[in-house]
């Protein structure tokens, strides 16, 4: 039996501070209030001084409300019963089935060793030309869809969830809106994958410290099926730039040094430490990470987004409900689109430096310069390949979206106008047209 | 060396830091251990003494350590192993070989599990050069054994101060690495040699007789650092970028395509899927060079975002002291360190823990002198047999915001030679290497002479002029003659600064093509041609540019070679 605590000797934010030996670092205790019960993690040791982060918050606990440590860290139930069911940021049921004990294990575990790791090699198809042609999604991958708050990046994420071939869906909901929170379970439910998905969810009305478990608790799952049941899991987290915050919050109120606009300095390692999760292994099975960063006043230089696209392999920009072509990036697609068709890899980077002189053709436009030929050409361009790849509802196969690639380029320009290799022009460049 | 070990006793845990209560005595970084509940050993370094209380990083997880645990000190620094069989291993960021804990330990790293760095049982051909009675200083060489590509030298530890006779060597056979080899004697004891030896990392070995100014080009085989912003062996550069601008996309074309020696790359705090490449690739592409493959002359330090932050640290220090011990042999290093923001941003981790008065951005007012301290273990030195043998060093850069103002790019910029600005707006063009031409820089000498690089240097700048101009007043309000400027300069990036490092053939653009290259270039930049108006010069320049592009993607010195180069003289002869 271990011993109980009455003694509170501080409560600043939502950390309190009591006198108590032989406790753990990392370890899980219950503080027992007369608002209820709530468990605490112990995040610093000084001498007998042990200090808490109370997952439920600290308003309404009192100096001799009751400490019980529990002797473990914050785990999980790693069993396939997991799949179907939806759970708080702490692990508690959200959809009224029971609470689950079997098999549990510590979350936030140790990284994979890098010998472990192989060179990505699927590509996760997803419908979208702007990710399957220009930046192609690749299993094992970790990838933000960074945006702005009002932009449809969960109904995005959802969408590459359903249409992606993964076996099982983790999804971590951080300060989610409840209204989104309904949103994928009733999308998962149509496209009935919801047997198939486990949920971490913490909405905007939970405490913040839950959020913090959410990404953990996530991955944890993930690595258990990939591991142990050799699935390919997608991890579905939105929104990192809470997680960012809370962690923000704890680290303040800890009177740590802030390092950029009040982040703590180990911000970095903190979203490392769960993107590295991402993982494809030689003979187990793998997780890819899909993540939304919404960027504080769309600046993409503010610290959550700025540390994450260090950490990530390549980000979407959702900007006005499209995929941005320039920033947008997967550092993976070198991985597999040599092995889709051999003019994947000429076409996008030919498309894209197109593009971007559609953009500056089309600023010469607004400053009323003449147009000469060569930019009317542009202008053409450019719309066909707004309406053609751009747009999110555009939803075809790779090969489709590459012949229309070619098609596009084939009625705006002269092979030799592109600047594409005079060997790749031979073979892909359409014929049909000046036959006919 | 010391006998007598002594404890201490855990009194406080913040995340990876732990205050320690001793009584006797501490060494100010010295590796200490703390012994967990169920008798794993963490290992961690002291960093700070106050009273009887010292406060030490641990190099692991510290989830479940609890106060007055047991630390104990080991009396030594932190240290590397230095033999051979360094080459092809894959360390982490305190030399444990990764693929042996793998072995041990499954898919994840396991605290507390550490492992010999080099191989017990493995035998080297040993071949004694030193003969007994030979008076010999720390770094000369004993003997020799075959490791790979490479005479690898058996030295006097770099530790042993003044003079020492040899009393004793062995005879040529093959040994393991703790056989000893010879005995030495300076007069006051006696001490046996064998071909192992260890060295703390974060002291320059200094066993040379003097540094000298790098001047050899160092061939990266990538158009645009060779000839415009070059590197010298034994010089250091720097390639500052945002994310997504291709920094280790060309890091990876320089690990490859070098014409160095023997290269160290060291992934400190980024991703792990980079180093995959690396180690899955590397023991299947060949070494043009050499023709060996790749691995044979690489070494590859892998601490990465996600493994400890305080072994981050460590790591730099590992992979610059691994290239110190090459290049006393007499051999060329690069050092490419993937990237020193994250070690930056490590020792600002650790400050923050100390509560350190923070300096600009929260890192440590020390800052500067740690950048500059690392960067200075590069050079070209004379060692004392004569030889010669150098380090150049590479670092990436990871500004916070693609900031080039932050302390980090700041703190680097003093002390490099040769600065590759990469920039967002030309990797959002897709024109990579995205290095910027107009804001890089170098010190060093390129393969061209200067007065030709000049002149190209010109129509880049006027190009650039002549194309703001255009955003302003339009092509109509142009002159044909300016408008020529901004194609030529447009052209010089198209086919020369611009190259595809995953293509074999453009990837990998040796010396000599680049001066024969170089000289066709400036045969179009300094060609007058008459063009009727704007739309005949750019369709010209079109057509000229994939004549070039396609001679580009031809093997040297090939047929096809020979039929494009063709093709570009006859494109020229029309105008």
């Amino acid at each position: 039996m271990r011993k109980i605590y009455h003694r509170i000797i501080q409560i600043s934010g939502n950390v309190i501070t009591i006198e108590a030996e032989n406790v753990a670092n990392g370890e899980l205790a219950e503080v027992r209030s007369d608002r209820g019960v709530s468990l605490a993690q112990v995040i610093r040791l000084n001498h007998n001084r042990v200090s808490l982060q109370v997952f439920a918050g600290s308003r309404g606990i009192s100096t001799d409300s009751e400490v019980r440590f529990l002797g473990r860290p914050m785990r999980v139930s790693a069993s396939e019963a997991l799949l179907g069911r939806i759970f708080t940021g702490n692990g508690s049921p959200r959809d009224n089935g029971p609470q689950l004990s079997d098999n549990m294990i510590d979350i936030g575990g140790p990284p994979v060793n890098p010998a472990n790791r192989i060179i990505p090699r699927n590509m996760i198809r997803t419908g979208v030309p702007m990710i399957d042609v220009f930046n192609t999604l690749v299993e094992s991958q970790k990838l933000p869809i960074f945006s702005v708050a009002g932009e449809s990046y969960n109904q995005l994420l959802a969408r590459i969830a359903m249409q992606a071939e993964v076996d099982v869906i983790v999804l971590g909901g951080m300060g989610l809106k409840y209204d989104d929170y309904l949103y994928f379970k009733n999308t998962l439910d149509d496209h009935g994958a919801l047997s198939r998905t486990v949920m971490f969810i913490h909405t905007a009305a939970d405490p913040t410290v839950e959020c913090l478990l959410v990404p953990d608790m996530a991955l944890a799952a993930a690595e258990y099926f990939a591991t142990e049941h050799n699935k390919r899991v997608l991890v579905l987290l939105s929104d990192m730039t809470n997680f960012c915050d809370s962690l923000k919050e704890i680290a303040i109120t800890m009177e740590q040094i802030p390092s950029n606009r009040g982040y703590p300095g180990d911000l970095y390692s903190q979203l490392a430490a769960r993107y590295e999760k991402a993982v494809d292994f030689e003979d187990a099975g793998s997780i890819t990470i899909l993540a939304v960063t919404t960027m504080p006043g769309d600046d993409v230089t503010h610290p959550v987004p700025d540390n994450t696209g260090y950490i990530t392999e390549g980000q979407f920009y959702l900007v006005h409900g499209r995929i941005e072509p320039f920033g947008s990036l997967s550092r993976l697609k070198q991985q597999v689109n040599d092995k889709t068709r051999a003019d994947h890899r000429t076409l996008m980077d030919t498309m894209i430096r197109l593009y971007a002189e559609y953009k500056e053709a089309l600023e010469k436009q607004s400053m009323g310069f003449r147009m000469s030929d060569w930019d009317q050409k542009l202008l053409k361009y450019g719309e066909m390949f707004e309406d053609r790849m751009m747009d999110l509802s555009v939803n075809i196969p790779l090969e489709e979206a590459l012949d229309l690639g070619w098609k596009t380029l084939s009625e705006c320009f002269e092979p030799a106008e592109t600047g594409i290799k005079s060997e790749m022009v031979r073979s892909f460049w359409p014929k049909a047209e000046s036959a006919e | 060396m010391n006998e007598k070990k002594f404890t201490g006793r855990v009194t406080g845990i913040n995340s990876n830091m732990l205050s320690v209560a001793f009584s006797e005595r501490v060494i100010q970084n010295e590796v200490a251990y703390v012994v967990t509940d169920d008798g794993a050993r963490l290992k961690s370094e002291v960093i700070r003494v106050r009273g009887q209380e010292a406060d030490i990083q641990v190099f692991e997880n510290t989830g479940g350590l609890k106060v007055g645990d047991v630390v104990e000190f080991s009396g030594e620094l932190l240290s590397v192993e230095l033999g051979p069989g360094l080459l092809t291993q894959v360390y982490d960021g305190l030399q444990n070989p990764l693929p042996e804990l793998a072995r041990q330990a499954g898919y994840f790293l396991k605290r507390g599990l550490y492992v010999y760095p080099l191989d017990r049982e493995k035998l080297w051909d040993y071949t004694p050069v030193a003969a007994a009675g030979a008076e010999l200083s720390a770094g000369d060489t004993v003997g020799t054994v075959p490791e790979g590509i490479f005479t690898h030298k058996i030295m006097l530890p770099f530790s042993w101060h003044g003079k020492w006779k040899l009393t004793r060597v062995c005879e040529a056979g093959a040994f393991n690495i703790n056989h000893v080899v010879a005995t030495a004697s300076n007069g006051q004891e006696e001490r046996d040699i064998t071909m192992v030896q260890t060295w703390p990392v974060k002291v320059p070995i200094s066993c040379y007789r003097e540094k000298l100014l790098p001047v050899e080009p160092l061939v990266t085989q990538v158009r645009v650092i060779d000839t415009f912003f070059p590197v010298a062996k034994g010089g250091t550069f720097c390639t500052p970028g945002p994310f997504g601008a291709g920094k280790t996309v060309l890091q990876h074309a320089l690990s490859q395509r070098s014409e160095v020696d023997v290269v160290i790359i060291a992934a400190c705090g980024e991703r792990a899927g980079e180093v995959v490449e690396i180690l899955r690739e590397f023991p299947y592409l060949p070494d043009p060079r050499t023709g060996q493959n790749l691995i044979d002359r690489t070494i590859i330090i892998c601490n990465t975002s996600s493994m400890p932050v305080a072994a981050r640290e460590a790591s730099i220090y590992t992979s610059v002291t691994l290239a110190e011990y090459y290049r006393q042999m007499g051999l060329s290093v690069l050092l490419l360190a993937d990237s020193t923001s994250r070690w930056a941003q490590a020792l600002r981790e650790v400050s923050g823990r100390l509560e350190e008065i923070p300096g600009e951005e929260a890192f440590p007012a020390y800052l500067e002198t740690l950048v500059a301290g690392f960067y200075e273990r590069a050079g070209l030195v004379q060692l004392n047999d004569g030889e010669q043998g150098s380090i150049t060093i590479c670092g990436a850069v990871s500004p916070a915001g693609g900031n080039f103002e932050e302390p980090v790019t700041q703190a680097t910029l003093k002390v490099v030679g040769s600065f590759l600005a990469l920039s967002r707006d030309r990797a959002n063009a897709r024109r990579y290497p995205a290095i910027h031409p107009l804001e890089s820089w170098s010190k060093y000498q390129s393969l061209v002479p200067e007065r030709i690089i000049t002149k190209a240097r010109l129509f880049l700048r006027e190009g650039n002029e002549v194309n703001q101009m255009m955003k302003v007043v339009g092509e109509e309000g142009t002159p044909t003659s300016d408008f020529v400027v901004y194609l030529k300069s447009e052209f010089i990036d198209a086919v020369y600064l611009q190259q595809n490092t995953f293509d074999q053939v453009d990837g990998a653009c040796g010396a000599e093509r680049q001066k024969y290259t170089f000289a066709k270039l400036v045969q179009v930049l300094e060609k007058k041609f008459d063009f009727v108006d704007k739309d005949e010069a750019r369709s010209y320049f079109l057509h000229l540019r994939q004549a070039f592009i396609d001679w580009n993607y031809a093997p040297w010195d090939s047929e096809e070679f020979r039929k494009a180069e063709a093709a570009i003289d006859a494109t020229l002869a029309k105008k």
